[in-house]
């Protein structure tokens, strides 16, 4: 291989994801860059609400202790973060990894780029009073409708902010609500120098992207196609971008790891959540993933090259939260012979008793697991004889006490209804609040004058 | 041309499958396993047919083509119940619709369901 190379490794693929994976990417092989996406679509509102109760909080807590653990290694070898670890509270995600550095004896050792500007909920009630309806993108209605049940609204920033953070020496990049993509791209555009308008460039790093942010699901996790065949995922290798300045890359992992990077574990990344797959749209660019080629370049190597893209559209995607109501889930499980039957009775008697009560619900869901609750009517006919099957019952509702009503109704089922039934040692079920999400556009230059980089110095 | 006759097969003897959500909607990458059964894919699994097949589960379907990846994009409205946190399922995030999809037959040759099968085995 000639010219440059960077590789670009991915250490989580959500907030909740496997805590060795990045330490391994760091310590199992060469990499210059580690990419780290916390952000799912209501993580925010989790976050601003953590945020609510203590103005320190409001960023992924694990971000910080796992800095800690792989700091002294990326100081020493010089491996650059790219982190939306930041959540509602970048600055104190930062501060807090400052203190870590601090405390390693990294003074003097260490440059944090903080990205601001993505959080509009201060400014939420200006944006509307200049006409930002901020449409539900599903729905088409205004945000208006539900404005003052609204916890966080965060636009989707791009990559500029990041790469102009890289630019400015910026070791560990923390930001908030940025595209998962662009934890990838800014690396990318940084290393090369590429012109920001060339959309092919742009494409090529947001499929690059795209593959590495949901981490192993690209190496051989959760991969159906001969599922068996895949070995060694008590160590899985996460993936990793070997980027050049054409545009093409590889994605690979460290040796020695499990796993498998092959065509179809690609592929199946490639497809997950896609939309119209001519127009991958992301702040920086518009991808299209009818033009990539994959090709197995030896072993546990693909190569990704053709791709080609359009220019960025003037809007930016708004990532509203707002509190909706209440839900609670309860389950039993009903045993041989008949146990299909049982529950279904128990499912009957549950629902009588809660129109007796009167209690109103915005919706009831029963599925039976074990017989239909993932494929619905075509798994086809239950078992007779299967062991067991549970009862899965769940509510919705705008009124907590309905809800808070039914969590007292299900162990009351053991002692008044059908028999052979067990499994509720967990005891009563949670009412849990619903916060629900509402994506929206908004024009980007209402939210980009606002976006600051600073540079922050152990 | 004589007419082959054809028998019905499970698509997943046929393709490999990833879901994922947007809001209340599901997608479904549909991947051939091999390249040749590409058309046949494209053929025969018709938005008619999936939404023959969700009916009921599901409202809207689109289809989208990825000839370079030998692979379909399906995405099937309305199939989370709300999705996201509103949902109350199970799979509220359609992770396994896949699945749900590789269970629908369609019609090939013989020769095809023989070779499908035995590379299943």
């Amino acid at each position: 291989m000639t010219g440059k190379v960077v590789r670009i490794a991915g250490g989580q693929g959500f907030w909740g994801d496997w805590l060795e994976a990045p330490v391994r990417q760091v310590r199992g092989g060469p990499i210059d860059y580690l990419m780290m996406d916390y952000l799912a679509e209501v993580t925010m509102s989790i976050m601003q609400k953590q945020r609510s109760r203590n103005p320190r909080a409001g960023y992924a807590r694990d971000f910080v202790p796992l800095m800690e653990r792989i700091l002294p290694d990326i100081v020493a070898k010089g491996i650059r973060v790219t982190s939306n670890a930041g959540g509602v509270n970048p600055r104190g995600c930062a501060e807090a990894v400052l203190e870590s550095a601090r405390a390693l004896g990294l003074a003097g050792k260490l440059k944090i780029g903080l990205v601001t500007g993505d959080d509009l909920l201060p400014d939420l009630d200006e944006l509307i009073a200049a006409g930002h309806d901020l449409r539900d993108m599903e729905t088409g209605r205004p945000l208006s409708d539900i404005r003052d049940r609204v916890l966080s609204a965060n636009a989707y920033l791009g990559m500029a902010s990041m790469v102009e953070a890289l630019d400015r020496g910026a070791q560990v990049v923390i930001t908030g609500r940025v595209t998962d993509t662009g934890l990838t791209l800014a690396p990318m555009f940084h290393e090369f120098g590429w012109d920001p308008d060339d959309w092919d460039k742009v494409a090529a790093g947001t499929v690059a992207g795209h593959i590495i942010e949901c981490g192993a699901q690209s190496s051989g996790g959760n991969l159906l196609k001969d599922w068996r065949s895949v070995k060694g995922l008590a160590n899985p290798g996460f993936p990793i971008v070997e980027a050049e300045a054409d545009g093409s890359f590889v994605i690979t992992k460290h040796p020695g790891t499990g796993g498998v990077v092959s065509v179809p574990s690609v592929t199946e990344q490639l497809v997950y959540e896609m939309g119209d797959p001519e127009a991958y749209i992301t702040p920086d660019g518009v991808a299209d993933f009818t033009t990539i080629r994959l090709a197995q370049a030896g072993k546990n190597r693909v190569r990704v090259s053709g791709i080609r893209g359009g220019p960025k559209t003037a809007m930016l995607k708004v990532s509203i939260a707002y509190f909706y109501g209440y839900k609670a889930v309860g389950t039993l499980v009903y045993g041989w012979p008949d146990a299909y039957d049982k529950a279904k009775a128990a499912d009957a008697i549950l629902r009588q008793r809660l129109k007796d009560l009167g209690l109103q619900f915005e919706q009831i869901l029963t599925e039976y697991v074990g017989v239909d609750a993932t494929h619905g009517r075509l798994a086809g006919p239950a078992n007779p004889e299967a062991p067991e099957v549970q009862l899965r019952v769940g509510v919705r509702s705008t009124d907590k006490a309905a809800v808070e009503r039914f969590t007292r109704e299900i162990a009351p089922l053991v002692l008044t209804g059908p028999p052979s039934v067990t499994g509720f040692a967990g005891g009563r079920p949670q009412v849990e609040e619903i916060v629900a999400y509402w994506p929206a556009l908004i024009d980007r230059t209402a939210v980009e004058p606002g976006v600051r980089v600073e540079i922050l110095e152990a | 041309m004589p007419t082959a006759k054809m028998v019905p097969l499970q698509l997943r003897y046929l393709a490999h499958a990833r879901s994922g959500d947007k809001g209340n909607t599901a997608n479904v990458g549909l991947i051939a396993l091999e390249p040749e059964w590409y058309a046949l894919l494209k053929t025969q699994v018709t938005v008619a047919r999936v939404r023959r097949h969700f009916k009921g589960m599901v409202s809207r379907v689109e289809r989208f083509e990825l000839p370079n990846l030998s692979a379909l994009n399906f995405l099937l409205h309305d199939a989370l119940d709300g999705g996201g946190t509103i949902s109350l399922k199970t799979d509220a995030q359609g992770k396994v619709y896949s699945t749900a999809l590789l269970r629908m037959e369609v019609p090939v040759t013989a020769a095809v369901a023989r070779k499908a099968r035995k590379a299943a085995r």
